[in-house]
């Protein structure tokens, strides 16, 4: 008997151990894959003597998911803008205030005060960027800057164009494309949407998001993507452009919060400030090759980022940017809809 | 008489109460998380989505409706839900295929190994599960090394002068099933070997002294005898395969969905749990029918032999 009750507390403390507090000294982000600078991690440990843990995911879905279920033991998360109000609406961020903390100032004035987190109650700008596309411009030589690479492939192109399978970024591109609103729940036009999407996929060669690699490789020759994901590719082979789409891209940022139920607080708020630091946000811009919204980080980066058409965006295309937003249910249905039915 | 019997008892239940005790919290384990998470899916089928994923404590009959009707958006009709049927029968026929051709290559190799002597038959059998050992993305990014367009195949045939530009292979419905066949091989193999090597070889010779053809001895003796194998090996090709989405995305590029994608869809950007949930339960159900099949195959090989 007395072995059994071994047996049984020896499960027990199984089942228990995976819920055990974690020690002092520590801080657990969970972020997008391939996104934050070692190098930048190792300055944080150093400084403040806490040992990181990064953990990925690769959407904000699956994030949203993992988190609201409870006891991820995660400490902080970067969610895309759009994604913001619904993790604010759920109380599944600690209000921070990082408005009042001391690296603030830094903040880019345009990114002081945004829609999605008035007053920057919560988050700290991690990156921003553009959803367009990439070119193989030995492979092309006409105008990049148009959705009609994605959605009217020219000859040169048919049969090697990626599209990344996010489902909202190619939906409202093709809204866009057809002049129409971002999120709308527009029937005509989303007929259009779906028309278009329908017979632009024959010149596809895939739906995929290894673009970095496979754009190099020579496997695809254009694709939907973003701008820091573009620039790798140039620094790979400068004949790979990013294309500014005349008829309206999406404007997106991630933004670095702490979860509610956070173990480690303090040092997720020392981590916020830290991000705010121009210097700090330069060296992690020079690994994930996007801007970052902290004003002066532009002389921490390294020398090939200034000036970069990935970066600084051309005064004629600046106006055509439309802010990423989250879309409806009822709107994001459809788009299910539509985007089951462009795969079947 | 009297005192003996109840002691060798009591002592019998206090043996079997042990054993039950010993063996509750690998039970407790199996309930909570086997049936535990498939009682989840199966209410969650049954509610209605909330409006960012999740699930609102709704009863709703939408998920389960959703699998086999669809409403027009455009029109707003209803009818069958086309594209969940698509999807469906292109995992469905992708199995089969993946079933047949590794029946195809696994049999002649399983026999192979089973005619082997018996000190080298191990290290052919080693050899089969040499591909266990690496994970599944590995193997499958391997294969997507060979054949892509500045891979192994194209590399080498560019480089002897046999094609003047790289032939596309990679993303097409060919890599696909190679993947598939590779990946599944073994699966395939092992229950082959299993009844091959259980196999009296006497019963071949002796059809061969009747003046048998080869192709009738495969027909009439070999095969009828390793059919258990067969049915096993089908199994469990099969029904891993139709849940298969990630050597599909990989080498053809993602597309067209499969169900396993179509799943992911509705828990991930579709925010659609109820129908996520609905949707894993029907391919739940498919996969037991399929089984339902092999017992009942099984069964009656069984009593025919037994």
């Amino acid at each position: 008997m007395k072995r059994m009750t071994g047996i049984l507390a020896v499960t027990a403390a199984l089942l228990a151990s995976t819920g055990l507090a974690r020690a002092e000294g520590e801080l657990n982000i969970y972020n997008w894959g391939n996104y934050t600078s070692p190098e930048m991690i190792k300055k944080f440990e150093d400084q403040y003597k806490v040992k990181v843990t990064i953990t990925d995911y690769d959407s904000n879905d699956t994030a949203l998911a993992k988190v609201r279920q409870g006891g991820s033991g995660f400490d902080m998360v970067v969610p895309s803008q759009n994604y913001i109000p619904i993790w604010i609406s759920e109380g599944l961020f600690l209000e921070t205030d990082p408005g009042k903390m001391g690296n603030f100032s830094h903040v880019a004035k345009e990114w002081q005060n945004p829609e999605f987190d008035p007053g920057r109650k919560y988050t700290v700008p991690w990156a921003m960027g553009i959803v367009g596309v990439v070119v193989n411009t030995d492979v092309y030589k006409g105008d990049i800057n148009t959705w009609g690479i994605v959605f009217d492939t020219p000859d040169e192109l048919k049969g090697k164009v990626n599209v990344v399978p996010e489902m909202t970024d190619v939906i409202d591109a093709a809204v866009l494309y057809n002049g129409g609103k971002k999120c709308t729940g527009d029937l005509a036009i989303l007929k259009k949407v779906r028309d278009t999407l329908v017979k632009a996929k024959p010149n596809w060669v895939a739906m995929e998001y290894g673009t970095i690699q496979k754009m190099g490789s020579g496997d695809f020759a254009a694709s939907s993507d973003w701008n820091g994901s573009a620039f790798r590719q140039r620094l790979a082979n400068p004949a790979i452009k990013f294309g500014y789409p005349k008829e309206g891209y999406v404007n997106w940022s991630d933004n670095l919060a702490v979860l509610r139920d956070a173990k480690n607080v303090e040092n997720a708020k020392l981590f916020q400030n830290f991000m705010m630091d121009p210097a700090n946000a330069g060296m992690n811009s020079g690994f994930h090759r996007y801007a970052n919204g902290i004003a002066g980080s532009g002389e921490f980066m390294p020398a090939d980022m200034k000036g970069a058409p990935e970066i600084d965006i051309p005064a004629e295309f600046a106006s055509v940017g439309v802010p990423s937003q989250t879309c409806p249910p009822e709107v994001q249905e459809l788009y299910t809809k539509i985007w089951t039915e462009l795969q079947k | 008489m009297t005192d003996m019997p109840g002691t060798i008892e009591a002592e019998k239940s206090r043996d079997i109460r042990k054993r039950w005790l010993l063996s509750l919290p690998a039970l407790l384990i199996i309930l909570l998380a086997s049936t535990g998470p498939l009682l989840i899916v199966l209410v969650y089928s049954f509610l209605t989505p909330g409006p960012y994923g999740d699930v609102q404590w709704l009863p709703s009959l939408e998920g389960w409706i959703g699998v086999v009707m669809e409403k027009d958006i455009f029109d707003g009709t209803f009818s069958l839900a086309d594209a969940h049927v698509s999807i469906f029968m292109r995992s469905v026929m992708l199995s089969l295929a993946t079933t047949v051709l590794t029946l195809l290559v696994g049999f002649p190799t399983a026999y192979f190994i089973a005619t082997r002597p018996e000190k080298t038959r191990e290290l052919w059998l080693f050899l089969i599960t040499i591909p266990f050992w690496t994970n599944l993305l590995i193997r499958t990014f391997a294969i997507l090394e060979i054949i892509r367009n500045e891979g192994l195949i194209n590399g080498l045939m560019l480089k002897f002068g046999l094609i003047s530009k790289p032939v596309q292979m990679l993303f097409t419905d060919g890599a696909i099933l190679t993947g598939m066949v590779y990946v599944y091989l073994p699966l395939m193999v092992l229950p082959l070997y299993a009844s091959m090597e259980k196999l009296d070889f006497r019963l071949v010779e002796a059809a061969y002294d009747l003046y048998a053809t080869p192709f009738r001895v495969l027909r009439k003796i070999i095969f009828p005898l390793v059919k258990p194998g067969v049915i096993a090996g089908s199994i469990l090709v099969f029904i891993p395969a139709l849940g298969a989405y990630v050597t599909p995305s990989i080498l053809g590029g993602g597309k067209n969905m499969m169900l396993g994608n179509l799943i992911e869809l509705q828990f991930g950007q579709g925010r659609n749990w109820p129908l996520g949930a609905a949707l894993s339960i029907t391919l739940m159900l498919i996969v037991m029918a399929a089984l339902l099949v092999y017992v009942r195959n099984a069964g009656s090989q069984g009593s025919r032999h037994g």
